[in-house]
């Protein structure tokens, strides 16, 4: 198999966590509420699922486990930064730390172990093309996350739901002077964003690379947060955003087996890289941020 | 029947003293708990983790020195979380404040002198200091959100270390193993209390602790953070410039951390390895935030969370507690922290009772 043909096969399986982590975030940030604890949550969700595959429960109850882990620990986070009105970024930071903890401690007995992962599922015709078919062959989770990306871009440019969200987001008072429940929708928005974090993890341990290891959510759950940013706030960019950092991540592979002559760290950071280069090339757009941005992100609302 | 947050008249300080010890004491109670469902005797986790660190000179020596650090980074975090910048990557700035100071050790083993510790701290100030141009520039030119740059800093920093480690830096008498060669005499920062390991780097967190209140409380540019985090408009205003207050808050925070980073490579490590840095860098966030965001409150606060450090690890000895029980215990401190210090600002009201009647007892 050649480099692009690989990285054509394998991108939209590696662009999933970030892809599942960054929708979730996308519906919670658009409700005006910032969550940082992504991380954590997807550690969570990770070791959550890998330990209930592993036992033997299969993948839809390591995923269901993983999708409530995940809201367990964003429960926390709106109950702090919705109930109790603290200031997000801290407790976003609290329910991370927490999170990335509970996620080592759980699985210390997991350590190296592996299950099996999913078997792919091909599109006929198509799948046989050269270089191109790899594409598509692909699990059934990310045909799902297709799925999720094409509902949630549709709900905030159809639903009713998806205006009554962007309208808490964009103005609370105003929502909430006009009869909408600002905290119960953010909390609904919130506790999504916690189970697509959990489900993010539970496919990065138990799909993608079927092992448990401490700490092998390794700063995808912050890229996830960044994606946000890079799609401006709209589900079709944050997919080509996901899709451009699964072939990122995997094109670092390649050049590691193929010997390039570059030293191996220099191309694990360059997800880091390149998430400091795009973040700094989509924020100095202003109007780009203006246009699609949350007004009221991060700030608590109380009457 | 939900009871609502009413907002005080004026903050109290009453719950903002309460706030740390309550949080605290329910994080105790709620971590011993979890050990007891983990099969683990709550009893003797109770003693290793929360009282041993204090009983003895030799453990209460080593509390002091991870005390250190701690004090070190979270004085320089809350110079910029006070402001609402949020420098989430001390870790990294730590990190290239170990590879600068090791500079010296490493090229110039053979070198003596009194010169080469202070000079090694300096070089390390420098190193975490320059890790936090770039979210500083980014933050400032680009508009990007300090958080997610200052964060991506620490995880690149943690390969620029494996990278030197394992590549040009490596001890060639190390037996492959990723670590650099052993410093000389005078790359260590001399002893301060003898038989301990404490070292004079002790005294520089006391001195920046000391530095960070006399300058909140006595100089106009303490409060010129205050006004530059809280209303940005208000600042301009005042004549104060927001981009400076964001630089220098996050180069005094990478300055402090890089610092410390050195000084635990000229400290009780002694070399330059993989494993420099306990997780500092994040500890110090919940240091800070545990202290209120003051300079005193961050003194107590690095000496508790310096003795949870050394109490997880006699709880991992004698009570077979994983490390990660430590890092679950901070989560869990902070988490309470930010619940209960809301009460600095609100009060709680139960619908039904007079507001009214209430508003004139309380406050």
């Amino acid at each position: 198999m050649t480099g692009l043909s690989f990285i054509l096969a394998g991108m939209l399986a590696a662009a999933t966590p970030f892809l599942l982590a960054a929708l979730g975030e996308l519906v919670v940030e658009r409700s005006g509420v910032l969550n940082l604890g992504v991380e954590g949550m997807m550690a969570l969700g990770a070791v959550v699922g890998f330990i209930v595959v592993y036992h033997g429960a299969g993948h839809v109850m390591g995923f269901a486990a993983a999708g409530l882990a995940g809201m367990m620990l964003a429960l926390i986070f709106g109950w702090l930064a919705l109930g109790f009105r603290a200031n997000q970024v801290a407790v976003g930071l609290a329910v991370g730390i927490l999170g990335q903890g509970m996620s080592s401690l759980i699985g210390n007995s997991y350590e190296s172990l592996t299950i099996t992962g999913l078997p792919k599922l091909s599109v006929p015709v198509l799948s046989d093309l050269p270089v191109v078919g790899g594409l598509f062959s692909q699990d059934i989770v990310v045909w799902l996350s297709l799925l999720v990306t094409l509902a949630i871009w549709a709900m905030f440019r159809y639903s009713h739901l998806g205006l009554v969200l962007r309208a808490v987001g964009e103005n609370p008072q105003a929502a909430h002077a006009i009869g909408y429940r600002v905290i119960a929708l953010r909390y609904g928005a919130v506790m999504f964003g916690g189970a697509m974090a959990g489900f993010a993890g539970a496919y990065a341990a138990t799909v993608y690379t079927p092992l448990w290891a401490d700490g092998m959510i390794a700063g995808r759950g912050w890229i996830a947060l960044a994606l946000v940013v890079f799609g401006t706030w709209l589900a079709g960019r944050v997919f080509f955003g996901a899709c451009l950092f699964g072939a990122v991540s995997l094109a670092s592979l390649v050049a590691q087996t193929e010997a390039w002559p570059v030293p191996s760290q220099l191309l694990s950071s360059l997800p880091y890289l390149v998430t400091i280069i795009v973040l700094g090339i989509i924020t100095s757009n202003k109007r780009l941020l203006k246009e699609n941005g949350v007004a009221s992100l991060g700030e608590p609302f109380g009457k | 029947m939900m009871p609502m947050l009413i907002r005080r008249d004026r903050a109290s300080t009453k719950a903002a003293v309460l706030a740390p010890v309550v949080a605290v004491l329910a994080a105790i109670v709620v971590n011993l708990l979890l050990f007891m469902v983990m099969g683990k005797d709550p009893v003797a986790v109770f003693y290793a983790m929360l009282l041993e660190p204090f009983l003895s000179w030799s453990s209460f020596s080593e509390v002091l020195l991870k005390m250190g650090p701690l004090l070190l980074i979270a004085q320089g975090l809350a110079i910029g979380f006070r402001a609402k910048v949020f420098n989430i990557g001390a870790e990294g700035q730590f990190i290239l404040g170990a590879i600068f100071a090791s500079i010296i050790p490493v090229y110039f083993p053979q070198a003596t002198g009194g010169w080469i510790w202070p000079a090694m701290l300096m070089l390390g100030a420098l190193g975490g200091m320059l890790w936090a141009v770039v979210p500083a520039f980014w933050r400032v030119r680009l508009n990007a959100n300090e958080i997610l740059v200052t964060l991506m800093m620490s995880l690149i920093a943690v390969q620029v270390l494996n990278y030197l480690l394992l590549g040009p830096w490596k001890d060639p008498a190390g037996f492959n193993f990723p670590q650099s060669v052993m410093f000389q005499y005078d790359a260590m920062v001399p002893i301060l209390l003898p038989g301990t390991r404490v070292n004079v780097s002790l005294l520089l967190a006391f001195a920046a602790a000391i530095l960070a209140w006399a300058y909140m409380q006595r100089s106009f540019g303490g409060y010129q953070f205050l006004v530059g985090g809280l209303a940005p408009r208000a600042a301009a205003y005042a004549g104060f410039s927001e981009a400076k207050a964001i630089t220098l808050s996050l180069l005094i925070g990478g300055f402090a951390a890089g610092l410390a980073g050195a000084a635990e490579v000229a400290g009780p490590i002694g070399q330059l390895q993989r494993s420099i840095s306990t997780g500092y860098g994040y500890a110090a966030i919940i240091v800070a935030y545990l202290g209120g965001l003051h300079p005193l409150g961050i003194v107590a606060s690095s000496l508790l969370m310096a003795a949870l450090y050394i109490g997880g690890d006699n709880a991992m000895v004698s009570a077979d507690l994983p490390v990660a029980a430590v890092r679950v215990f901070q989560g869990t401190v902070l988490v309470f922290y930010l619940a209960a210090v809301t009460f600095v600002r609100f009060r709680l009201e139960w619908p039904g009772s007079s507001g009214a009647e209430r508003g004139s007892k309380g406050a």
